[in-house]
């Protein structure tokens, strides 16, 4: 049985349909990679997934057990986390009060802690009294995959983490990556770096205008079928 | 020369009891950005339950608060919980007029009950008690524990805030309310724990404020007002500064009144206003407010 699965999810902002009918699934220790075009629906498909966006109970399952309609706070203690799109750092909290607030919902002990996570993103233990706002975009980035991580998440939510850093930025957050699944970690990759999705994922989902254009493993899948199932025939 | 002196010494006292009417409506403010146009009459009803408190057991006020505190935290929790927590949204305007109608609520509720006869918290000798500074200044006992209880307040709020897992709770829910969710934070819970909190603050303020002055069912709306003029003048989001806004309110006022006993309330909303156009942020403002 799968870790995680959607159900033709659908998800709506008021009268606009943001997906239709998505099956996706999640195997134990495994990652994926959603990608897809701006407005794919990729961001929309995380955020049901972790509470944000509501969905039928059943659209979601995760261990078995329907979570399409529980509120954001109870997904997170289940062991599902989120690093949101733009990272959205606390701006009042210092780096490490962001750290040690990402366990406030589920302290429920783990290989995760504050010595684990600044030892997987060292520069975050020299700035750890700073505020948010004076770190560059990629350390921003690691603390906010940190908070996530201080859960101790049995499925990690990825957000278009390579947004608006510089590859060589990009390069060590995905060296962080392997560690993370050594934990025993399921990662879902939203991304719009196709190229380090398919270098990082077991099984790659490709959504257009919301709907599933294309499934399958990394290897298996050619640049015309990915480019038709990225921009459309 | 002494009577400026003692002007200024008693601006400071009565800015400890500003700032304790302020307190409460700064961290309602600072948590949730929720104006409660209530606080004023809050502050009444619990000197109110001070005082049948006091009446019904036989306690002194000091005492009977210490039972009031639990009990109105849960009726501060219970508020939030039951109804304010449904009015907060992107629209600022129903948090508005729910606790503006609360407001009347509580107005006629308490004139009903009690009727509009002014009552006192009677404390004994400690009212009328005064530490002689030499010169021929002395200062109130009362107005001297008003303005140490304002700092102990403000210090058990900054180490909440700033030192306890649920004061992190308190900013990041400020901060990002969709993120905080992310967290496991149930912002309902946390709203509600903060509005416990305003009511613990509130009831010390009420203490004071019954202690100090004659209240009526109706004296609400202007401690609100000097709530509002002390959160503002020290910048909203930050404690101290609301300490500091409270300070500057009495000392406009205790100087107006040395220069003219009519200028004294008046000279503490011309303070607010100076404030407001030298410095729209306040003294003190949180920096990414």
């Amino acid at each position: 049985m799968p870790l995680l699965e959607t159900h033709q999810l659908t998800a709506w902002y008021g009268d606009f349909q943001a997906l239709y009918g998505l099956d996706t699934s999640l195997d134990m220790g495994e990652t994926i990679a959603i990608i897809g075009a701006n407005g794919s629906g990729k961001s929309t498909f995380l955020k049901a997934i972790a509470g944000l966006v509501r969905s039928s109970p059943d659209s979601v399952m995760f261990d078995g057990l329907p979570i399409g309609a529980r509120p954001a706070a109870d997904i997170v203690k289940l062991g599902i986390a989120l690093v949101p799109e733009g990272r959205r750092l606390f701006a009042s909290l210092s780096v490490e009060e962001n750290l040690l607030i990402g366990a406030y919902g589920r302290n429920t002990g783990g290989p995760w802690t504050l010595d684990r996570v600044y030892a997987l993103f060292p520069l975050l233990r020299e700035r750890r009294s700073s505020a948010p706002a004076t770190l560059s975009g990629g350390q921003q980035q690691m603390a906010a995959i940190g908070r996530a991580l201080m859960s101790n998440p049995r499925v990690l939510l990825c957000d278009e983490i390579s947004l608006g850093l510089a590859p060589i930025i990009i390069a060590d957050i995905y060296a962080a990556l392997p560690q993370i699944r050594a934990e025993g970690t399921s990662t879902v990759l939203v991304e719009q770096d196709i190229v380090q999705a398919m270098r990082v994922a077991d099984r790659v989902y490709c959504f257009q205008e919301g709907r599933l254009s294309l499934a399958g493993r990394p290897q298996e899948l050619t640049r015309e079928q990915i480019h038709r199932a990225y921009f459309g025939s | 020369m002494t009577g400026w002196l003692d002007a200024l010494i008693q601006g400071v006292l009565l800015g400890g009891l500003y700032a304790l009417f302020a307190a409460g409506l700064s961290l309602i403010f600072g948590v949730m950005r929720l104006v409660n146009l209530a606080h004023g009459d809050l502050i009444v009803l619990a000197a109110f339950a001070i005082l049948v408190v006091a009446g019904k057991f036989g306690l002194d006020p000091f005492v009977a608060v210490l039972l009031a505190l639990p009990v109105l935290f849960v009726v501060g929790f219970a508020l939030q919980h039951v109804l304010l927590n449904r009015t907060l949204g992107r629209d600022l305007l129903p948090p508005l007029l729910v606790t503006f109608g609360l407001s009347i609520i509580i107005q006629n509720g308490l004139l009903q009950v009690f009727s509009a006869d002014s009552q006192r918290l009677r404390s004994g000798a400690i009212e009328t008690a005064s530490i002689p500074l030499g010169g021929g200044i002395a200062i109130g006992v009362v107005p001297l524990l008003t303005l140490l209880s304002a700092i102990a307040v403000i210090l058990l709020l900054n180490f909440i805030f700033y030192r306890t897992p649920v004061g992190r709770a308190f900013r990041a829910t400020s901060d990002d309310l969709e993120v905080a969710q992310l967290m496991g934070i149930d912002h309902r819970r946390v709203f509600a724990t903060a509005m416990g909190l305003a009511f613990v603050v509130i009831t010390i303020a009420a203490l004071y404020l019954g202690l100090r002055a004659n209240f009526d069912p109706t004296a609400g709306p202007a401690r609100l007002l000097y709530a509002f003029e002390a959160v503002i003048i020290g910048g909203l989001g930050s404690f101290w500064g609301t300490l500091a806004g409270g300070i500057v309110l009495g000392l406009a006022q205790t100087i107006g009144a040395r220069i003219d006993p009519e200028w004294q309330i008046l000279a503490g909303h011309l303070a607010f206003l100076l404030v407001l156009v030298v410095r729209p942020r306040g003294l003190f403002p949180r920096a990414q407010d």
